[in-house]
């Protein structure tokens, strides 16, 4: 597309951007060529001289004990170099983060799930290391598993951790169980509500664990020297995260540490967190050479990942005007096998986007024999709003109101409580619902024989740390250095805001995701964090930089620097007696002027806004094969504004088709052993491109007062909806409503022929 | 593990007798992921499309010659061949993704020995006939007969399937073929069913195939199913009948794609929807009821 086609697309979608030269244009991301024709280079890629291959062995228990490991036959075998164990690895404390993260990383005395590492090979190719691998003898001692939530909260069950006593109960529990936290939120009185309820509806849901389902399984090169210094190639989220993470693991200094980014291919959250690097590091400083991990398939699905399953109560109490009075809700979630934070999650956002006189909301993080959670778009959150998305369309139907006018009638507004605490900022749910009401979609007449299904969602987004430098070059270009990870299109995102502030063509601009040694620190993509937090370190760089470019200006020109206005790239000498200098002439000059100009921005990003997304679908049901066809689906997403529309479209389709994924077939299905039985995606259902059709999108831009262009982050709110959505359309296509997910076809005739009889 | 491309059969077969350890692939579009998953090389792979017989897909006068190795994408763009076996040209389509169609292949898919393998439904209920390469020359054997249980077939281990006969079908008669599977494609038959029918000229059936996959250790042929469908009109009643016999036949295990409830009565939805489609399919091409 050239500069003319780019800039005339300008509000095609997302039109609220208006005003903005750039902002709000969609010029070709600049690392788009390079992706289509194969030469983007991901961790996998890299291939060093002399470099060796590293292979993980797994458990194949789900809870076993380690009483020995012998891999003597494994280092006598031919090509091996390096083995490491637990053992080769720092003590790990006796609790918290650090020690999860370590335990994770390779298991010390107690395997907890099945694929939990226990030890590793570098051998001169890939076979070597793998049969090493397998030479080497562990010795178990099996213990008891529990793989679902009832079972390990179950007074009787067998317990993951015997220094584990629950958290946010008093007293505090004098035994160890399985259930690390409790977590309150409470406002009002619910009994009250209840009582003074028109009606009240009472559910029980169940979600089960799903995958964030990258493609690019999770690979690292690492090359340690003599030294003790490693430089890390590795796919992420965040290589400053991969730097600290695994100077944690190793008990290093981070500054022994270079990471790398290669490009990712995909990671959803489940990148936000490392398994290997600190195991090719020692390989690689036992081998003395370079080493490569890259994980199968396999290994991805039984030792990353999983987003949680969940089990959720819910009361819900209305009027018969439409107005919901009270929530009470009880939340338990998968933690995996080290305690996370995921119903603490579940309860923040459960009954988010409704206003409630009275809420009571209690979650239950439990440790069962699973791999531990990692993010994975809005954690929580979808399985929350399933739940009450679910209630509140039952809510719809018993009071005979259309379901988005009961959600505006019960819509939260900006200074209303959340039902976590603060108040709510300026957000966008009432127009995402209106934009839904307003659409051709929900406008259109449901064809016979199909069932329609709506629901919102809401997520909080996060600001955090994050740095950028702009250089400016001798030519009139401008190169764009971020910590920032692309995995949602954010390089092209940096650029035209760069753009827009320096009045620069965005194909001038070079946006760069530099290394930890050549940018400052930056937290890891995530939270729909990259363009909000980390464009707003591209914006301060690039002010910054309008100030020197003034001053040179002025210098040029021997007058006051106020007498100097930065106008469409050029220098505009306010009186008028200057010709204008463009930004080339003062990078071409810069020389005499005082040398190059360049300027970095590092901050903590304060006034993340939230996100809301409405969602709206229309189903098939095959009644007598149980399979359910999503014949229409459109989302609504509040972006603040969309400084590159395709992207945050691209957005939120992604997010739609995972959620439909989740709400469809995803699911991962344990043997009584506790072995997972499909860790492919053959037997992994994720949605195919034919499964779907085109998600429309409609781009709500309610911008967010907090960041200079009123973003508001696009990545994870579009896959809360999709839960409830689909359920609710089932329901309304069949009459049944099915309250346990995925809506599999086997499952969905179950229930259908249960209703029957 | 060695490589070996032989351009005949005998070449081939000599080349298996001589290894016991050695296995012959078509598209390897099963025995490469099966191998990924853990299965143990085996010391040769002998690949069978370098051998123009099995490639080839042509008709000799009233016998379709389909060979063993020819990829599926030959059977679905042959317009001629998907005429006269519009069932089993679907069962092709619908093995894996377009990509995986240019590789795999009828003989591959029988001889994998999957229970759910798409294609052999379709060629049970057109009477294909698998021609077979070994020692002592050539036999024929119905593809009924070919698999006897989950990765087992009948042939000895120096025996290669070289091609299946398919006689043209009568005038008025067609095939369907129906699988469930959860997504769109790039799946495993939950349930698979062929069903072949010949209409007379008043429209009745006056023969009907019925077969099943994925719902017993190998393809079930329900000769309950194909007595309930012969002599009716394709009335509700019938189709019924047919289903039940088809849900009856099933002997299917409960595992990670279904349930044993599930497999059965999806074997007869899909068993009374293919004889519809194959019904319809003669009506099409030769006016209502089927007269021509």
């Amino acid at each position: 597309m050239s500069t003319t086609e780019a800039a005339a697309s300008t509000g095609t979608n997302g039109n609220g951007a208006s005003g903005y030269r750039w902002v709000g244009t969609r010029p070709v991301r600049h690392d788009g060529l390079d992706k289509v024709a194969g030469k983007a280079r991901y961790a996998a890629d890299l291939n060093l001289p002399g470099m060796l291959y590293g292979h993980i062995l797994r458990s194949p228990h789900p809870h076993a004990r380690i009483v020995s490991i012998d891999t003597s036959a494994a280092e006598a075998m031919p090509g091996v170099k390096a083995v490491v164990t637990g053992a080769d690895f720092p003590e790990a404390p006796p609790k918290g983060a650090t020690r999860n993260l370590m335990c994770t990383v390779i298991a010390r005395d107690t395997v907890l799930y099945s694929g939990h590492a226990v030890a590793a090979v570098a051998a001169s190719t890939r076979r070597e290391a793998k049969a090493a691998a397998e030479a080497i003898e562990v010795t178990y001692e099996l213990l008891p598993h529990v793989l679902n939530i009832s079972d390990a909260m179950a007074d009787d069950a067998p317990v993951l951790h015997d220094n584990l006593f629950t958290r946010g109960v008093e007293p505090r529990p004098t035994e160890p169980s399985n259930i690390a936290a409790r977590t309150v939120y409470e406002r009002g009185d619910v009994e009250q509500g209840f009582a003074e309820a028109d009606i009240v509806i009472e559910r029980e849901f169940s979600t089960q664990a799903v995958h964030q389902g990258y493609i690019e399984p999770h690979a690292c090169v690492v090359d340690c020297d003599q030294e003790g210094k490693a430089v890390i190639w590795a796919s992420s989220q965040g290589h400053f995260m991969v730097r600290s993470s695994t100077a944690t693991v190793l008990g290093w200094d981070t500054s022994r540490i270079k990471v790398i980014p290669a490009e990712i291919g995909g990671g959803f959250g489940g990148k936000t967190t490392i398994y290997i690097e600190p195991v090719a590091a020692l390989l690689s400083t036992k081998a003395g050479r370079p080493v490569k991990i890259v994980m199968s398939r396999e290994d991805v699905f039984r030792a990353t990942g999983p987003a949680p399953g969940a089990i959720i109560k819910m009361k819900v109490g209305a009027r018969n005007d439409g107005t919901i009075t009270t929530a009470k809700a009880w939340l338990a979630y998968e933690n995996g096998a080290f305690q996370g934070i995921a119903a603490m999650l579940g309860c923040m956002c459960v009954v988010s986007a409704y206003t409630l006189d009275h809420l009571y909301v209690e979650g239950f993080d439990v440790v069962l024999n699973r791999p531990v959670n990692v993010a994975y778009r809005a954690p929580s959150a979808p399985a929350a709003a399933f739940a009450m998305d679910s209630v509140v369309d039952e809510i719809a139907e018993r009071v005979g109101m259309d379901p988005i006018d009961l959600r505006i009638h019960n819509c939260p507004s900006q200074g209303d409580p959340t039902p976590y605490g603060p108040k709510w900022p300026m957000i966008g749910l009432r127009e995402c619902l209106e934009a839904i009401r307003d659409s051709d979609h929900y406008q259109s007449e449901l064809p016979e024989g199909q069932g329609r299904g709506v629901a919102s969602g809401f997520w909080f987004n996060i600001g955090e740390a994050s740095s950028a430098t702009v250089n400016l070059n001798e030519n009139g270009t401008a190169t764009v250095i971020t910590g920032s990870p692309d995995i949602g299109g954010s390089r092209a995102s940096m650029a035209l805001m760069a753009a827009e502030e320096l009045g620069l063509d965005v194909h001038l601009i070079q946006p760069v995701v530099g290394d930890t040694e050549v940018v400052g620190f930056t937290d890891v993509t995530e939270g729909s964090r990259a363009t909000f937090a980390t464009g707003m370190a591209v914006v301060e760089a690039c002010r910054d930089l309008k100030e020197q470019l003034r001053k040179r200006a002025a210098k040029t020109w021997d007058c006051d620097v106020e007498e100097v206005e930065w106008v469409d790239g050029s220098a505009v000498h306010g009186p008028g007696e200057q010709e204008p200098l463009t930004l080339a002439a003062i990078t071409g000059n810069a020389k005499r002027t005082g040398g190059p100009l360049g300027a970095t921005a590092s901050l903590n990003a304060r006034g993340a806004g939230p996100a809301f997304s409405v969602q709206v679908a229309d189903v098939s049901v095959d009644q007598e094969t149980g399979r359910v066809t999503v014949e229409r689906y459109t989302t609504a997403q509040d972006a603040g504004t969309a400084i590159h529309p395709s992207y945050v479209e691209g957005q939120m389709q992604g997010g739609v088709v995972q959620g439909i994924g989740w709400a469809l077939n995803e699911e991962y299905i344990y043997s009584d052993d506790g072995n997972l039985e499909n860790p492919g995606f053959l037997d992994y259902r994720i949605p195919v491109a034919s499964d779907l059709p085109m998600i429309e999108t409609c781009i709500v831009e309610v911008p967010n007062p907090s960041h200079p262009y009123g973003v508001r982050g696009v990545g994870e709110v579009g896959i809360v909806p999709p839960l409830p959505v689909m359920a609710n359309a089932v329901a309304d296509a069949t009459g049944v409503r099915i309250s346990d997910l995925p809506l599999s076809p086997p499952r969905v005739l179950e229930a259908l022929t249960a209703a029957e009889s | 593990m060695k490589y070996a491309a032989p351009t005949t059969i005998d070449e081939a077969r000599t080349l298996l007798a001589g290894d016991a350890d050695a296995i012959v692939f078509a598209g390897a579009t099963d025995v490469v992921p099966q191998m990924r998953a853990g299965r143990p090389e085996p010391s040769m792979v002998i690949d069978l499309k370098k051998i123009d017989r099995l490639m080839s897909v042509s008709l000799d006068g009233d016998t379709w010659q389909v060979g063993a190795a020819a990829p599926s994408s030959a059977l679905t763009s042959n317009a001629a061949f998907a005429a006269d076996f519009p069932g089993l040209a679907e069962a092709a389509g619908l093995i894996g993704s377009d990509q995986i169609q240019n590789r795999s292949s009828l003989g591959g898919n029988l001889c994998n020995a999957s229970p759910a393998a798409d294609s052999v439904p379709a060629l049970v209920v057109n009477d294909a006939v698998a021609v077979i390469a070994g020692a002592d020359g050539e036999r024929r054997v119905p593809v009924a007969d070919v698999v006897t249980g989950p990765g087992q077939t009948s042939l000895a281990h120096d025996e290669i399937v070289v091609c299946f006969e398919l006689a043209r079908p009568a005038g008025r008669t067609s095939d369907a073929y129906l699988r469930l599977i959860p997504r769109t494609e790039m799946d495993i038959a939950v349930v698979g069913a062929g069903v072949r029918l010949t209409l007379d000229d008043s429209g009745s059936v006056s023969a009907a195939s019925v077969a099943l996959g994925a719902v017993a250790p190998t393809v079930v042929r329900v000769p309950a199913a194909e007595a309930a469908l012969v002599g009716s009109s394709l009335d509700d009643a019938s189709l019924a009948a047919a289903a039940a016999a088809a849900s009856d036949a099933c002997s299917p295990i409960d595992d990670k794609r279904g349930t044993i409830s599930y497999r059965r009565q999806v074997a007869g939805v899909l068993t009374r929807r293919a004889a519809g489609i194959a019904a319809d399919r003669i009506r099409t091409r030769n006016g209502q009821n089927g007269v021509s």
